[in-house]
């Protein structure tokens, strides 16, 4: 992984991901390493997000790193015009790694061919989000004790949510039986099931959700964003078809877990918070460990 | 019906290129990408044609015109039953099916208008693929897939 660029999940095979977790069980022990010693990142926001950025942010200066870059693109000089390129080729002579967030498809990996610096994607358009994918498997695994052979339920909106796209791609190489869970509108695109197909893997399609969750080790939930319904009538038909709230755990697993990548809105009860089955403030906890092992894995400090 | 026939349906040229079995519906899909309608030669054009093996089928010829890779890259992309027939003084001097590339570079568009290669002069490069017998274009960059009908080629 050693000045690679992470781009896409798809780019490191199965072992680099076991690797990276393992790394990030280290820092979850000692998050306090100073492996960077002064070293210079990059975070570069051209929109904003402010937990991921901030989640970057945590990880180096627990390393001892330094920060320079930008929250939006409106405090950067692309509202002069300037070109991608431009930008990446210049911050390059500044820094040893960018952390970039970018609201245009494919974005990070044009970066990662034009810089000479190892790029790591913060989110790229509706594209990738390949940290958001390491600290979902990473909980996963913390919380169930493996990877393996386990029942993965993803529930709400599996059409346009990229963090369930890149988990489910991710996921295909564990054995995992899949239960999908959606408005007819918003079922899982052919071209993540494709994936699913090819591995093998059984997986089923629901538009209830109850019957699913005493089948479940994980239940992966997402918010329903009205802006995805041409028509708000139907939005309002299935607003409230994906809430989960706390009874409706009663026949869940001993070891079932809720994860959600946050924000949320209404579709987890608070009364769910206090389940000790909650796992999603947890979950966002360890997206740092992740991040840390990931700049410490490409910049070869582990 | 025999081939004389044919040559009643679609006039013969001297010197050229025909561009046969091409499915009857991608016709003038394939005059599009080629840039025909800006060609100064004579061009000729058949669609709904009968043929043996595909039950219907296009066909051009292009006087005084020769195919290379890339344009011939194009036709495989949206025709990949098409043959190229290359004509010389009236005599068929080559004959060649077209062959679908692994990769294109440069010459498709990407039809997620998000995507990086439509917002920055990027070019743009697919893995060209195959989902339930259709070609398509798989983006480098955005990895959205484009299918036959979204294709546009610069």
């Amino acid at each position: 992984m050693k000045n690679r660029s992470l781009v896409s999940i798809n780019d490191y095979s199965k072992e680099e991901i076991m690797q990276i977790l393992e790394i990030a069980a280290e820092f979850e022990k000692e998050p306090h390493q100073n492996l960077l010693n002064g070293r210079v990142i990059a975070s570069l926001f051209f929109e904003p997000s402010t937990r991921t950025r901030l989640s970057f942010e945590s990880a180096i200066q627990k390393m001892g790193g330094n920060v320079v870059g930008f929250s939006s693109a409106a405090t950067s000089s692309v509202q002069k015009g300037e070109s991608l390129k431009d930008t990446i080729l210049t911050v390059c002579n500044y820094s040893d790694l960018i952390v970039m967030r970018h609201p245009v498809d494919g974005s990070a990996r044009y970066a990662s061919e034009v810089a000479t610096v190892p790029i790591i994607n913060a989110g790229d358009g509706a594209n990738q989000h390949p940290t958001q994918c390491l600290l979902d498997l990473y909980s996963i695994k913390k919380t169930q004790g493996t990877l393996e052979n386990l029942e993965v339920t993803f529930v709400g909106d599996l059409k346009y949510g990229r963090t369930v796209h890149s988990l489910v791609i991710a996921l295909c190489q564990f054995n995992t039986k899949f239960h999908l869970v959606s408005p007819v509108e918003l079922k899982l695109p052919s071209a993540v099931k494709r994936h699913i197909k090819e591995a093998n893997l059984q997986y089923e399609q629901y538009t209830d959700f109850s019957e699913v969750i005493p089948k479940s080790d994980i239940i992966y939930m997402t918010r329903i964003q009205r802006e995805r319904f041409p028509d708000p009538l139907e939005y309002e038909k299935v607003k409230n078809a994906y809430i989960l709230d706390n009874s409706m755990l009663d026949n869940s697993r001993e070891n079932c877990r809720i994860l959600h990548p946050l924000p949320r809105v209404n579709e987890i009860s608070i009364d769910v918070d206090s389940n000790p089955k909650a796992y999603y403030f947890e979950q966002a906890l360890n997206g740092v460990f992740v991040r840390q092992a990931l700049i410490a894995a490409i910049l070869g400090l582990k | 019906m025999n081939n004389k026939r044919k040559e009643l349906i679609v006039s013969a040229i001297s010197n050229g290129t025909v561009i046969d079995h091409i499915p009857a519906n991608k016709l003038f899909q394939v005059i599009r990408i080629l840039d025909l309608e800006k060609s100064d030669k004579e061009v000729y054009f058949g669609t709904n044609l009968e043929s043996k093996k595909y039950g219907r089928k296009g066909i051009i010829k292009i006087s005084e015109k020769y195919f290379e890779a890339n344009e011939t890259d194009k036709i495989a992309l949206v025709a990949p039953t098409a043959t190229l027939i290359e004509i010389r003084d009236f005599e068929v001097v080559k004959k060649s099916t077209v062959n679908i590339p692994e990769h294109v570079e440069k010459i498709a568009k990407c039809f997620n208008p998000n995507c990086v290669t439509n917002k920055e002069q990027v070019p743009t490069k697919f893995k060209v693929i195959k989902v339930d017998g259709e070609i398509k274009l798989a983006c480098h960059y955005c990895e959205k897939n484009t299918s036959q009908n979204n294709m546009v080629f610069h």
